[in-house]
């Protein structure tokens, strides 16, 4: 097994995006409106306000981890709405659209219960934008563990978000592709399946880093000691 | 154009790791294209600051990228003023000649100008009108840095006709765009940190800064960074350090300046003065354009940094404060929200009382505002440092032009 892991057939390409963001011109004063609007939006709308949050708060964690739970945390002020927002993860879903069925039907479910519908008094609307992917590959590749290991330390965050966030939501490779080239390319399913739990809400995209470095050391260092 | 300053690798040390190379792979795409920013001004105001610092870097990175500057006489500035103000909210009155006299002039500069280029950016509303003089080739993008979220409609409506024209209009917040048939893009500006204002000081140069100051710093400093201009409430600051003063023995200082040719902030500063009279730790400080390193000190050594707008454009105040790892605490209005992230870097507030319950929290629990301080720090090294502009402009282009 040793021997079959110290090189892959297929190198990894660690590719990066950057995000173009554009404004669609939806706005939400109210919860109502905002089921409407997040009804209509475009897809790579909802995606902005979900998923590439973690690209734009790579470190920072704390506060919800969507655009929509924020918004009616800090603007409109119901906490009940926030919390149940706050728990959609749109990494467990194999596409957008499901991740805006599960956001409509709290919303649902939530505004069922209301007499009137909870809107900003002081605060601002909400204001829907547009993702736009670019990606980039970054010109680094690896083929063995030790080569992975250097090019996730060094690569920008937004390689990890493409390959170990935007894989799952967008493109339905379970547990990312980083998982799925250690397990297939080099035969690490346990590290593979290690790598493939790791997930944003440890803190952030940074965090999930240096939890995959650390991941990633320990199986170099058991290789190491099993060869002595 | 050659204007000194550190290129791209000097960025390595503060920016996001990776984050240089990924700028220089990225640039590959549209390496040897042509960009044109055009401005009114090479010095002075915001843009001016961004883009001395943005063209040579985009040089830098293999873009051919140059800064035409639109030329005009007193009544010309006057009337792109007068816009200025009247996108921002303000009434104005604007007459027949006026309006002549910006488009004659527009079209005397495009007679002038060397337009071409793959992306033409516009910057404001005073070249817009050089759209109406577009050669067939390029694409021309409208860069508005300025607060449209409820202009004088005159005024809109004119300046709106030759925004269509363009391929792409770019704000600086969502609030700020406006229905039109083109696409909006969403682009932050940001701050250089290695520009005076943020560079890192040395211990030695922060006491020479602020020796001639006479502010005590044996004790919590709160500090406001901001022009004497009723929207950025420094009495609010005054009325919500009063509250915390009985709990919390701190100083309070007020640094900021413009109030030289506005009557307004003249009464503004007359106003926290006269608080300041009457109490000798409040320190009102009326700074030159030009004390970008007193203010940097300033940032450094304070506690807590507010920004207690009632109104706002962007604010980039508070990501400087941020980048100095200072917990803020803004009003919650305009960029000021989309830069604190409440309960993580700081709090936004409605009001002066709630300006003055975070302060004393935060003094009463220095590990927090530690804590936020970092996240603010690392919080603007993700996302509003010039590098990430740098980073936008350039798959603006990619887009657009390629």
């Amino acid at each position: 097994m040793a021997e079959r892991a110290a090189t892959a057939t297929r190198p990894f390409h660690f590719t990066g995006c950057v995000e173009l963001r554009e404004i669609t011109g939806r706005r939400a004063r109210d919860e109502r409106e905002l089921m409407e609007e997040i009804e209509g939006a475009p897809a790579e709308s909802i995606y902005y306000h979900t998923d590439t949050v973690f690209l734009r708060r790579p470190l920072v964690a704390g506060s919800y981890p969507n655009d929509f739970a924020i918004w009616v945390a800090v603007q409109i002020r119901d906490q009940v709405l926030a919390e149940r927002l706050g728990m959609v993860d749109p990494f467990l879903f194999e596409s957008v659209e499901r991740t805006r069925e599960e956001i409509l039907s709290i919303l649902d479910d939530h505004l069922e219960r209301l007499n009137p519908v909870p809107r900003v008094v002081f605060g601002d609307p909400f204001f829907f934008v547009r993702s736009h992917l670019i990606e980039v590959p970054t010109g680094i590749t690896a083929r063995s563990l030790a080569e992975f290991r250097a090019a996730l330390a060094e690569v920008d965050v937004s390689a990890i978000y493409l390959h170990a966030l935007d894989a799952r939501s967008r493109r339905g490779v379970r547990g990312g592709q980083f998982a799925e080239w250690l397990g297939e390319e080099l035969g690490l399913a346990e590290l593979a399946e290690r790598v493939g739990r790791l997930n944003p809400y440890l803190g952030g995209l940074e965090r999930v880093r240096q939890m995959m470095l650390a991941l990633v050391d320990a199986q170099l260092e058991g290789a190491l000691r099993g060869a002595a | 154009m050659s204007i000194p300053g550190p290129g791209i690798e000097a960025y390595r040390d503060v920016a996001p790791r990776g984050a240089v190379d990924f700028l220089l792979h990225l640039s590959e795409r549209v390496r040897g294209r042509h960009f044109v920013h055009v401005n009114s001004t090479r010095v002075g105001g915001g843009v001016a600051e961004i883009l001395r610092r943005l063209v040579p870097l985009m040089n830098d990175v293999g873009v051919k990228a140059d800064w035409e500057i639109i030329e005009g006489d007193r009544d010309f500035f006057a009337v792109t003023k007068a816009f200025h103000n009247a996108l921002q909210g303000e009434e104005q009155v604007f007459t027949e000649a006026m309006l002549e006299h910006y488009l004659a002039s527009n079209r005397a500069n495009a007679s002038r100008m060397s337009l071409n280029g793959d992306l033409v950016l516009i910057h404001d509303p005073q070249p817009a009108a050089l759209v109406e003089s577009r050669p067939a080739d390029g694409q021309w993008v409208w860069r508005c840095h300025i607060d449209l979220a409820s202009p004088q409609r005159r005024a809109w409506s004119f300046l709106r006709r030759f925004v269509l024209r363009y391929d792409a209009a770019v704000f600086s917040l969502p609030a700020f765009a406006q229905q039109l048939a083109i696409p909006q893009f969403l682009v932050y500006p940001s701050i250089d940190p290695l520009a005076d204002k943020n560079r890192e000081l040395e211990p030695s140069e922060i006491d020479a800064l602020l020796a001639p100051l006479g502010i005590p710093r044996e004790r919590p400093v709160v500090l406001q960074v901001s022009r004497f201009d009723r929207f950025k409430d420094p009495i609010g600051v005054i009325n919500a350090y009063r509250m915390v003063k009985p709990y919390h023995d701190c100083v309070l200082v007020l640094a900021g300046g413009g109030a030289d040719d506005d009557p307004e902030g003249a009464r503004v500063l007359a106003a926290a003065r006269e608080a300041a009279a009457r109490d000798s730790d409040i320190h009102v400080l009326d700074l030159p354009p030009d004390a970008h390193l007193t203010i940097n000190a300033l940032q450094r050594t304070a506690t807590i940094i507010l920004q207690k707008s009632t109104r706002e454009g962007f604010g980039l105040t508070v990501s400087e404060a941020m980048w100095k790892g200072k917990p803020v605490i803004g009003g919650a209005t305009g960029g000021i929200t989309t830069q604190i992230l409440p309960g993580v870097t700081g709090y936004t507030v409605s009001s002066v009382e709630g300006c003055a319950y975070w302060v004393r929290h935060l003094l009463a629990h220095p590990e927090a505002a530690a804590r936020m301080g970092a996240a603010g720090r690392e919080h603007v090294r993700q996302n509003f440092l010039i590098t990430r502009h740098l980073r936008e402009y350039i798959s603006l282009m990619a887009r657009l032009v390629s």
